[in-house]
């Protein structure tokens, strides 16, 4: 059984559906990479699968989101609470604003497993305390007293990783988790992410605009584009032969060493808004391939099966 | 830390009383009028007005009048008040704990309800309850309190007869003056708290939360709210001495005795001591209500106590 299995999933802000057609399933101990330019649709995807949609006046409007055999969509708030944070945990973009500036890091994360393991006050500092070492946190029982303002980016980013991992978890979502940090610190959580699955066992969601960090750390990856899944399939097979114009151009976008004679190669044009998508296959406008079809039917996306593109001339496959 | 914190910002108040003191003086000479002018009969003649200046010292260059006047102070006398011949600080004493009562209720009767209110109107956000909430805080913002204080006279004093007109002989004569003074005060504080929990609402760890599988009802109160309280403390501080001297339009209205009242008064008979002492009263109510709010924002927020360390 899928960990996680999303199927043709919609979602709906009053008039709006910003989202739509988005199709993956993650077994367990796999990280699956959702990539894709800003406003494709990456952290609404992440906000149905928890659950978070009404706090910005959504609603999953189609689809079916089943973790670990559990259908998602019909649940009620509070069988949904018992899941986020206790099963299902999620690292979220902005370290800085991610922890309450006014509430000491440590009994922030204890929260978690008061909630879901039914620990005391002092088995959940015990076992917060044990987290933060084994995230690499030096001096985690001094650590614990601080504030948030009184660390730095990357420590914020372990501890809202701390927070994620507390009530043990089978599900990780992680939204651009580095997005906000340095370079060097941006390596290192990364890297963290990938020991923890090996390590827990766990099923990552990694949210991420970075085809090359997509390459370095997932088992499978998933590209959408103006709120729409394009083309999913395993890590090897997408970058060795990707099926969908659009995937090959952001292939296309990741440099290469140090060769001062190629130029990075960009894509023209801009993710549509909402308000503009076009009919058809959304990305059509920017696409070198697009024929009168594409501006009139919607290419399909397979909801089941390891690979599939939404495109009309789908590369590399027989026509 | 805390405490260190709050003695150096309370000897802070000393050089900043001085100044204020000169500011105060100055403003009260420089009025045209005297009180004199208040003080002399009728047909008295120009040797009379003469003699009776001198008898107060009001000759002297205004720079001696100053120090006379801060010496005394620092000694602790407020001086003799010149038409109503009487201790100035008997008179600030009579006056002050009406004003005290008046305001203190009212203060606390606008943060409770305004606070209350305000969180109400944020959880009813996009329904009718928000709108109900929102047209009660433009009304209370708009409307003024002597007008106010009028209508509730009419309504609840003259119909219904379930309050006295006007005094303050008993703590029902207290009811209608802190209903009309909170009015605005819950207004304001129902305002500065819908806005301030709208704006932590947005941002990123109250995500966070949820998604950590708290209820609703403990991130509003464990979280949204401390948040919320942080601007709410800071109008209130400024709201302490407001209170104790901008009520006198109601005190006026109520036939209320009180530290306002006592000003006006004075400052129409150019009573210089009496003006000058409850000015001061007044501003180092201020200052001590500003003094609260910054601790209470330092108790409440560890940024703001690193950055006073």
């Amino acid at each position: 059984m899928s960990m996680l299995r999303v199927e043709d999933l919609g979602v709906s802000i009053s008039t709006i559906s910003p989202l739509s057609g988005v199709s993956f399933d993650l077994e367990r101990g796999e990280i699956i990479g959702i990539v894709g330019e800003s406003g494709s649709g990456k952290s609404l995807t992440a906000m149905s699968v928890m659950g978070l949609l009404p706090l910005i006046g959504g609603q999953v409007d189609h689809g079916k989101i089943e973790f670990d055999g559990i259908e998602l969509t019909g649940i009620s708030e509070n069988e949904y609470r018992k899941l986020r944070g206790g099963r299902i945990g999620l690292i979220t973009q902005n370290p800085m604003t991610s922890l309450d500036p006014l509430k000491k890091i440590g009994p922030q994360v204890d929260d978690v497993s008061r909630l879901h393991l039914d620990h005391d006050k002092s088995q959940a500092k015990a076992r917060t305390i044990e987290l933060l070492g084994d995230l690499r946190i030096p001096e985690p029982a001094s650590i614990y007293h601080l504030y948030p303002h009184q660390m730095s980016g990357g420590m914020k980013q372990r501890i809202v990783i701390a927070m994620a991992l507390a009530a043990d978890p089978d599900l990780l979502i992680a939204d651009e988790p580095t997005t906000a940090l340095d370079v060097t610190v941006q390596a290192q959580i990364i890297r963290l992410l990938g020991d923890l699955v090996k390590q827990r066992n766990l099923s990552l969601v990694l949210i991420t605009h970075d085809m090359s960090v997509v390459a370095q750390t997932c088992d499978k990856v998933m590209v959408m584009y103006a709120g729409t899944a394009i083309e999913r399939g395993r890590v090897q097979d997408i970058f060795k032969s990707p099926r969908h114009p659009y995937t090959k151009a952001l292939i296309g976008c990741i440099p290469h060493g140090l060769s001062k004679t190629v130029r990075l190669k960009g894509i023209e044009g801009t993710v549509p808004g909402v308000a503009q998508y076009p009919a058809g296959c959304r990305f059509h406008p920017r696409c070198g391939l697009a024929e009168d079809i594409c501006k009139e039917t919607v290419p399909a996306f397979d909801t089941a099966g390891s690979r599939a593109a939404a495109c009309h001339f789908a590369l590399g496959t027989a026509q | 830390m805390i405490l260190k914190y709050s003695i150096q910002r309370l000897l802070m108040i000393i050089p900043v009383s001085l100044a204020i003191s000169v500011v105060i003086f100055l403003i009260v000479h420089l009025l045209p009028g005297d009180p004199i002018d208040n003080l002399i009969r009728v047909g008295s003649s120009p040797e009379d007005r003469i003699a009776l200046t001198a008898k107060y010292g009001l000759d002297q260059p205004l720079i001696t009048q100053y120090f006379l006047w801060i010496g005394q102070i620092m000694t602790g006398d407020f001086g003799q008040a010149i038409v109503l011949r009487r201790p100035v600080a008997d008179l600030i004493a009579q006056n002050l704990p009406y004003s005290l009562q008046l305001g203190g209720l009212a203060f606390l009767f606008s943060s409770i309800v305004g606070i209350i209110l305000g969180t109400v109107a944020w959880a009813s956000r996009n329904t009718w309850g928000e709108q109900l909430v929102k047209g009660f805080i433009l009304l209370g913002s708009t409307v003024p309190g002597f007008w106010l204080a009028l209508l509730m006279i009419l309504l609840f004093a003259v119909n219904l007869g379930w309050f006295p007109v006007s005094g303050a002989r008993d703590w029902t004569a207290l009811v209608l003056p802190v209903l009309t003074i909170g009015f605005g005060g819950i207004a304001l504080v129902a305002r500065v708290t819908r806005v301030a929990l709208l704006d932590v609402g947005k941002q990123d760890f109250i995500t966070l939360l949820h998604a950590k599988g708290l209820s609703r009802t403990a991130i509003l109160f464990k979280h949204l709210i401390p948040h919320a309280l942080l601007p709410v403390v800071t109008i209130l501080a400024l709201r302490i001495g407001w209170i104790l001297g901008g009520a006198v339009t109601v005190e006026f209205v109520f036939g209320r005795p009180g530290l306002g009242s006592l000003l006006i008064r004075a400052l129409g008979q150019r009573d210089y001591p009496v003006v000058q002492g409850s000015l001061l009263m007044l501003a180092l109510a201020v200052m001590i209500g500003t003094l609260i709010g910054d601790i209470a924002q330092a108790a409440m927020d560890p940024r703001i106590r690193e950055a006073t360390k």
